[in-house]
């Protein structure tokens, strides 16, 4: 460890990085520009615009309101917008998905990591398929209303659990091949059953996986209004779906002001978890993506 | 067996070696690995996921539609009158070169960034939480932030306005051609943050002294750079690219949000036009489409899964 700490600084005095000081130089200059210019402006755009009254923001601009209505228009979106029941909703279909499709994907997983055989290759095979194949959306709202699970929060459930359970098993599989057997067989030595072995010994090490997969999944149910236009619209509301909706049914037309605001609440809770957790977050993500 | 099942299902070395002793280790396997442990998992894939499936192949055959309650067999009517009046081919198109230029600017975007984000100073280390911003944002807050700013009286060319000193009036949006490119762009900006952290990790697997001794032996650090640590970020490329096609294909929130498909319907991507179509009722139309969708993307899916799969047996 102390090697290469030590040689680090004499590597930096090597001549050959000299031609590129003033690149270097510069490089803190770009960034800033940059961040300033592609991300800044989008966001400044929505924080002033949100806290504009309704002449102002008719035409959005990059100006400071005139007056900060941030307060007035937050109430009134959070109300109109009915927020409150908006975030439950997505609470009530999120966290159950997530917590579905881990536990049942970390189940299958471990078999098709484990076991050997052409049936299981054709198993995996048919398990990942949904990686890339796209749900069939209309004809699962068909088979909803047969089930009689239409517009219900398990209906919705049930339809994230399956869109997200092949990358699951994708991810996860992979992972398990790399834990090597004698720790189960040590397990199972000292008389530990199939789910013993997996919830003592297998599920405690698949903790780095698991935590990408729950990043990537809650980022793709929380935000999605696609599937939930199909599946749930006009039944449950959840953030997302209540941002099309407004924003699409006149109710808030040129109102950009209660859209942006809208935008803000809805965004807080992400932002706020990934602020408090943003290092483990990060290294959760590409831990489990790049091996 | 066709070619690409194969690939699919064949057993890899390590794993055929054990089957040799088949009825022993079957016994084993059932013992310590119970195959009741798939049920589930394969439960939900077969109710949600193989059954719908299953569903559109019968009805896109039929006159399903919200102006009607029985439902009948047509044979090829639905994809005969999609073919006919133009929309099948334009959407597919569409959606193909949407899907493309997202896979291209995400990954240019993602990995430009990481280059210029590389060291862990504190700087970079702020810059690239906020280009991760965006990635936890709703697409559809996107598409309204963009809408925002690329009106004709919008930020965007206010801000041009500013720097040339001259009004601009330039309507983003309004383009037939060059709208679909603005919204695979903005797609881009929302996803680049993800494929920076990508390509950030894949550059950190490449030990530093392989590039110094590169150095030594006097390859400038362009030629370092180019011929030594971009061949060695290839899985990084591989999960980039698949995800920015896949999440592409399958997109619909930021289109929607942009433009509702316009102008002229020139950015109606595939899930727009079913969106559209169920609305006004034409389920059987939309489902045919959702099964054009379907051929598509596992006709373009074999390769990735080829990939994906090589990539893990040389992990």
């Amino acid at each position: 460890m102390t090697v290469p700490v030590f040689g680090a600084p004499a590597r930096h005095r090597v001549p050959v990085h000299r031609p590129r000081g003033l690149a270097a130089r510069l490089r803190p200059f770009a960034v800033v520009a940059l961040v300033v210019l592609v991300m800044g402006v989008p966001l400044w755009l929505v924080v002033v615009t949100a806290a504009k009254s309704q002449s102002e923001a008719l035409s959005p601009d990059l100006s400071l309101p005139s007056h900060w209505h941030l307060w007035d228009n937050l109430a009134q979106v959070w109300q109109q917008g009915e927020i409150p029941g908006a975030f439950l909703g997505s609470l009530l279909v999120v966290a159950p998905s997530v917590a579905l499709v881990l536990t049942l994907g970390s189940m299958a997983s471990w078999i098709l990591a484990r076991r050997a055989g052409r049936i299981n290759a054709v198993l995996y095979a048919l398990a990942i398929s949904g990686i890339v194949l796209p749900p069939a959306v209309i004809t699962i709202v068909l088979l909803l209303r047969q089930l009689g699970l239409a517009g219900s929060p398990a209906g919705m459930i049930g339809v994230y659990v399956g869109i997200y359970l092949s990358t699951v098993i994708f991810f996860v599989t992979g992972f398990v091949r790399t834990v090597p057997l004698s720790l189960e067989e040590a397990a199972r030595m000292d008389g530990a059953g199939p789910v013993r072995v997996f919830v003592s010994v297998i599920l405690p090490l698949l903790r780095p996986v698991l935590a990408t997969a729950t990043i990537l999944i809650c980022l793709y149910v929380w935000n999605d209004v696609f599937y939930a236009f199909f599946v749930v619209g006009g039944r449950l509301d959840t953030l997302p779906l209540n941002l099309f909706q407004v924003a699409n049914a006149g109710l808030y037309l040129n109102n950009w002001h209660l859209i942006f605001a809208y935008i803000i609440l809805m965004s807080l809770p992400l932002l706020i978890v990934f602020a408090v957790a943003q290092r483990k977050i990060i290294s959760g993500i590409t831990g489990g993506a790049v091996k | 067996m066709p070619p690409g099942q194969e690939t699919l299902t064949r057993p890899s070395t390590e794993r055929r070696a054990p089957a040799r002793r088949r009825t022993p280790v079957k016994i084993g396997q059932n013992r310590t690995h119970p195959m009741w442990f798939l049920a589930p998992a394969f439960a939900i894939l077969f109710v949600f996921f193989f059954l719908p499936t299953l569903f559109n192949f019968i009805y896109a055959f039929t006159d399903w539609s919200s102006f009607k309650s029985d439902i009948r067999p047509v044979g090829f009517d639905n994809f005969s009158y999609l073919l006919s009046d133009g929309t099948l081919f334009s959407a597919l198109r569409i959606t193909v070169v949407y899907a493309a230029l997202v896979a291209l600017f995400q990954n240019l975007f993602g990995f430009g960034l990481a280059v210029l984000l590389e060291k862990d100073t504190w700087l970079n280390r702020v810059a690239r939480l906020f280009f991760l911003i965006p990635v936890l944002m709703s697409a559809l807050a996107v598409g309204y932030i963009f809408q925002a700013l690329l009106k004709p009286d919008g930020s965007l060319n206010d801000l041009l306005s500013a720097l040339t000193g001259q009004q601009v009036n330039i309507a983003w949006l309004g383009s037939t051609t060059w709208t679909l490119v603005l919204a695979a762009i903005i797609h881009a900006w929302k996803w680049m943050g993800l494929s920076m952290l990508i390509y950030l990790a894949g550059l950190k697997t490449v030990p530093e002294d392989v590039t110094e001794a590169a150095k030594m032996d006097g390859a400038s650090s362009w030629q370092a750079f180019w011929s030594i640590r971009f061949p060695l970020l290839a899985p990084a490329i591989t999960f980039n690219v698949a995800t920015a096609l896949l999440g592409s294909m399958n997109g619909f929130d930021i289109v929607q949000a942009l433009t509702g498909g316009g102008p002229a319907r020139s950015t109606e991507i595939l899930n727009i036009f079913i969106y559209r179509t169920f609305g006004q009722g034409l389920f059987a139309q939309a489902t045919t489409m959702s099964l054009v969708l379907f051929l598509m993307v596992a006709l373009l899916a074999f390769p990735v899964i080829r990939i994906l799969r090589k990539r893990e047996q040389i992990l």
